[in-house]
């Protein structure tokens, strides 16, 4: 019998997963508060002892996003290009973007650079045979200062040598790869974010104590978000042996964040668009750190405003909503991320809460679509994704997969919902539910069995 | 050639004209000229930043729906704001709305911060060699 033990190490807790992959059954879960300040292998230990012999599994591989994930500091020079082309990279290698800086450092930058820990500083700037100057100039600041994090350069060509020439003099820890700009407007996002992985596995594991846990296990290989996307992709693209689900958007709500995967090219579905502006990277990954459930509630009733928050209600729930109610209960899951909601109106909020989340997500996600009129008619033209054809949506993470109706919250990813015409929403899409939570454990499997991973994603998704 | 010069090539402003816009970025590859060319309905800002990322040597920008003198205003200023405002700046095309006097509109044109301006009907090499000549004046 084939098995794997697939484990996800999360920042509160430790999940443990062993799957029967002949018979593509959950054999069965284990959990236990993360360890990771002290020694994340005990609890690890703690999981695992809630499995049986799971010593004997022929796979054994961990996703970790304990002691902040992944964390990452993007600097390129103009925001809508380079700048957002370093970011597209750090996201889609599953990091979280602690702030992007465009154009030249200052001495202030540096210093708030310093204070916010990064993991990895990503260095971009100008396309191939383009600006030098401003990449020049902050490898030279970054150079100067303190920083001992590895720093990934990935700015124009032209400039590589002297820049890799200045930062190692400097005894900074540096890798090379490829633009993630080469030419204007063209996204190649893949060296960079392949380059963070392997940066990932022979540093930042170890820097983290996550290393602790290859008593135990073959190690963890990747940040959970990146175990997501690797399962997304799989999802939609399916194997050499096995079909996909085609293009489709994952869903991912969680109590301080919101993250959004879209695997799909993004195409105008009219042929008469012109599109315009940076290049769509065809896995596409985007974090708001201000749309959460929990840590995060304030700021997403602070984005969508308390006014309207009770007009929704009202709307949704044909009863007003208590002003006192919302502020206790906002206060309430700021501070406890672990608390569930309990009253028919804490419910209702939690609910409201979540769809207002994946819309404005959903928002910032998609792409638009623009008409001018000029002399010669109108012209339409696209920036971002159009996403209007997707069929497929699939809901994951705590609050909507306990919730009792998922398919209300992911609703808020219709076009129909955003309340704005011109931005390209799923308009008729199908959603399923990622109720066991495989996502993330099937990411770890891709990559060394994936006709079975698939197999598992395609049984457990339910239809909703 | 030492180091390839780079253009940015685009047409501004709610002008769709594609043709001459292809015309253009062939004759100036075939100069063995870098074209990084931004197309149809460009914006100013997309102008700027394409220049600023590709550090190019020139911005030629096109104008063939009579609305250049509106949609070019401020492009220098904009240009010296991001850094580059010695970047040259060429502009051609049906530049005013109906017949106007060519030595005034290029002289509009000029004062608005570019380098030259040439009035329908020219063709390609002319805008080539000039601009083979100005930068050879810079030393590029």
């Amino acid at each position: 019998m084939s098995r794997a033990l697939l484990i996800d190490i999360g920042s509160t807790y430790t999940k443990a997963r062993l799957f029967d992959l002949n018979n593509l059954t959950l054999l069965a879960s284990g959990r236990a508060f993360t360890t990771i300040e002290t020694d994340v292998s005990t609890g690890l230990s703690k999981a695992l002892a809630q499995l049986p012999d799971w010593e004997t599994a022929d796979y054994k591989l961990a996703c970790s996003s304990a002691a902040g994930g992944l964390k990452i500091i993007a600097i390129g020079l103009v925001p809508a290009l380079t700048a957002e082309a370093a970011r597209r990279a750090a996201l889609g290698a599953g990091s979280k973007v602690l702030a992007t800086y465009s154009y030249q450092l200052t001495g202030e930058d540096i210093n708030n650079i310093i204070k916010e820990q990064p993991d990895i500083i990503l260095l971009a700037g100008g396309t191939d045979g383009g600006n030098q100057e401003v990449i020049l100039h902050n490898a030279r600041l970054i150079a100067a200062s303190n920083l001992k994090q590895p720093i990934l350069v990935a700015g124009n060509r032209n400039a590589q040598a002297k820049v890799a020439n200045m930062l190692t003099e400097a005894g900074k820890e540096i890798y090379l790869t490829e633009n993630v700009m080469p030419r204007l407007e063209e996204l190649n996002i893949k060296p960079a974010r392949e380059q963070i992985r392997e940066i990932f596995l022979e540093k930042i594991i170890k820097a983290k104590g996550l290393d602790r846990v290859n008593q135990l296990i073959d190690g963890v290989i990747m940040p959970t978000p990146a175990a997501v996307l690797e399962a997304a992709a799989l999802l939609a693209d399916g194997t050499e042996d096995e079909p996909g689900l085609g293009e489709l958007l994952v869903v991912d709500i969680g109590g301080a964040t919101t993250d959004l995967h879209s695997i799909a090219t993004g195409n105008p579905t009219d042929g008469a668009v012109n599109w315009q502006g940076l290049e769509e990277p065809y896995q596409k990954r985007t974090v708001e750190g201000d749309l959460g459930m929990r840590y995060s509630a304030p700021s997403l009733v602070q984005v969508v405003g308390e006014k309207k928050l009770k007009r929704y209600y009202q709307e949704y729930f044909s009863e007003p909503l208590d002003d006192f109610a919302l502020e206790e209960y906002l206060a309430k899951l700021h501070n406890q991320p672990a608390y569930l909601a309990q009253t028919a109106e804490e419910i209702n909020i939690d609910s409201l809460l979540g769809r207002l989340a994946a819309r404005l997500a959903t928002q910032r996600h998609v792409g638009q679509l623009k008409t001018t009129y000029t002399p010669m008619g109108a012209v339409k033209s696209q920036t971002g994704k159009d996403l209007t054809k997707l069929k497929t949506v699939i809901g994951t993470g705590g609050v909507i997969v306990n919730h009792e109706q998922p398919d209300f919250i992911l609703a808020g990813t219709s076009y129909q919902d955003l309340e704005r015409p011109e931005l390209l929403a799923p308009l008729a899409a199908e959603y399923y539910l990622d109720q066991k939570y495989l996502l993330a454990a099937t990411g770890l499997l891709a990559g060394v069995a994936p006709d079975k991973a698939l197999a598992l994603l395609k049984k457990y998704l339910l239809k909703l | 050639m030492t180091q390839q010069a780079t253009v940015v090539l685009g047409v501004i402003g709610a002008d769709v004209h594609a043709v001459g816009n292809q015309i253009l970025a062939h004759a100036l590859e075939e100069a063995a000229i870098k074209v990084v060319n931004i197309g149809v309905m460009a914006s100013q800002k997309e102008f700027i930043e394409a220049a600023l990322e590709t550090g190019a040597d020139a911005i030629w920008v096109s104008s063939l729906y009579g609305h250049g003198e509106m949609d070019c205003r401020g492009l220098r200023d904009k240009a010296v704001e991001a850094g580059i405002g010695d970047v040259m700046m060429y502009i051609g095309g049906n530049l005013v709305i109906g017949k106007q006097e060519w030595s005034k509109v290029e002289d509009l044109f000029l004062k608005m911060g570019f380098n030259r301006a040439y009035p329908p009907g020219t063709m390609p090499e002319e805008a080539i060699s000039d601009l083979k000549e100005d930068l050879a004046l810079r030393g590029v």
